[in-house]
């Protein structure tokens, strides 16, 4: 490469080097807040090394597991409340309203809402969360063991 | 190399480079585009949990690939515009930018055509989906600074500059998944540990990826030798082309 060229290549990986250090600082700094959401052990034990809590009353988003068994659903309106958990503590998600084609138990959502008690949400929107893996059923039966059908819930009234 | 390449940095040399190579790059694009969707849109098998909704992922995920992978090659073009002052390079730059600026509306608008059944919602400010946006106007910004220069020398320079700068947001893009917590899931094809997605619906998902990628070729090539043209429309080759017809 003749000195000319060099010069600007040089140019061109200080350029590259500075700017991507420069957002690769500010992406650090805000890491907490890039996440789009607390995790059940975060909401209950404190994030970060602070380990602060959000307060009761904060809007935020929550993403876990839906405890299996913990769907409980009204029998006389939409309203429905389930337990999510990911490592240790559970929290408790109350809602209103049509649940997303992917909601199941045992699957990932994340929720957004009012934290109304420190381990208790009020959503007012559910999305679901799916896993990176595809598979025909027939290998999810034989990979998993399980056989997927569209649950039903713990219904407290006939239907 | 140098030896081989040196002649291409002549417009009239890259021109007729251009043609030899469209025809190959289009009979490759339309058979696998072809095998492609009707492989992965008719005969490969409906997901346990999504059924038949997740085959939008054979259009989804290629554009969604080739958005950064048509920004890569940008990048690699302004580079060499800068450092080695090609002005094919230059021209290249200019002639993929739309390309993949196609590339990333294609994949934000099957993406949220796909959230709305799955997650329940057609955009979520996540990092996976907010990086992606700004790929987007990564490109646009590249185009409309190139377009915004009277003087077509400082235009070439400041786009090749903004494309490279942009570059950094390839890798956001592509960890976003691994670094933040995001509705967006983990990606299927570079877990190679694990099967995450099974080979029956992973081998259309390849041949639909070089579909997309022929097809990011031939309208690049198209557009480079239209911008070829332009630029060297005063030249005496050029003229000789046009009385030819």
């Amino acid at each position: 490469m003749n000195p000319r060229r060099k010069k600007r290549m040089l140019a061109v990986l200080a350029i590259i080097f500075g700017v991507g250090s420069a957002i690769g600082l500010t992406l650090y700094a805000l890491q907490e807040n890039i996440n789009l959401f607390y995790t059940p052990s975060e909401l209950i034990e404190g994030k970060g090394e602070g380990k602060e809590k959000p307060f009761v009353g904060q809007k935020l988003r929550i993403g876990g597991m839906v405890v299996p068994g913990s769907v409980v659903r009204d029998e006389t309106n939409l309203d429905v409340t389930f337990k999510l958990v990911d490592t240790g503590p559970l929290v408790t998600i109350k809602y209103h309203g049509i649940l997303p084609d992917l909601f199941r138990e045992g699957q990932g959502i994340v929720a957004q809402g009012t934290l109304i008690e420190p381990n208790v949400i009020e959503a007012f929107e559910v999305l679901a969360k799916h896993d990176e893996e595809y598979m025909p059923s027939e290998v999810a039966e034989a990979v998993k063991g399980i056989k997927h059908v569209k649950p039903t819930y713990n219904l407290n009234s006939e239907n | 190399m140098w030896k081989w390449l040196h002649p291409y940095a002549k417009a009239e040399r890259a021109y007729q480079l251009c043609n030899t190579l469209l025809p190959y790059f289009t009979v490759f694009t339309v058979v696998s585009l072809v095998v492609g969707w009707i492989w992965g849109l008719a005969y490969a098998p409906a997901d346990y949990q999504q059924k038949d909704s997740y085959r939008i992922i054979f259009i989804h995920v290629p554009s969604a690939i080739l958005s950064m992978g048509a920004y890569s090659s940008m990048a690699i073009a302004a580079i060499v515009a800068l450092v080695w002052q090609l002005r094919n390079a230059e021209l290249a730059v200019v002639a993929i930018a739309p390309v993949g600026a196609a590339m990333t509306v294609i994949a934000l608008v099957t993406g949220a055509a796909w959230g709305k059944p799955m997650w329940g919602a057609w955009w979520v400010w996540d990092a996976r989906l907010t990086s992606e946006l700004i790929l987007l106007f990564l490109y646009l910004g590249v185009l409309s600074l190139y377009h915004a220069f009277e003087d077509k020398k400082s235009a070439g320079r400041a786009a090749c500059i903004l494309a490279i700068v942009g570059v950094i947001n390839l890798p956001i893009i592509h960890f976003s998944v691994e670094w933040w917590n995001t509705l967006h899931q983990g990606a299927t094809i570079t877990k190679f540990d694990t099967s995450a997605i099974d080979p029956s619906m992973l081998w259309p998902l390849f041949v639909n990826i070089a579909a997309f990628a022929g097809f990011v070729g031939v309208v690049t090539l198209i557009r480079l030798k239209n911008e070829i043209l332009q630029r060297e429309k005063h030249r005496p080759w050029v003229r000789d082309l046009v009385s030819r017809g």
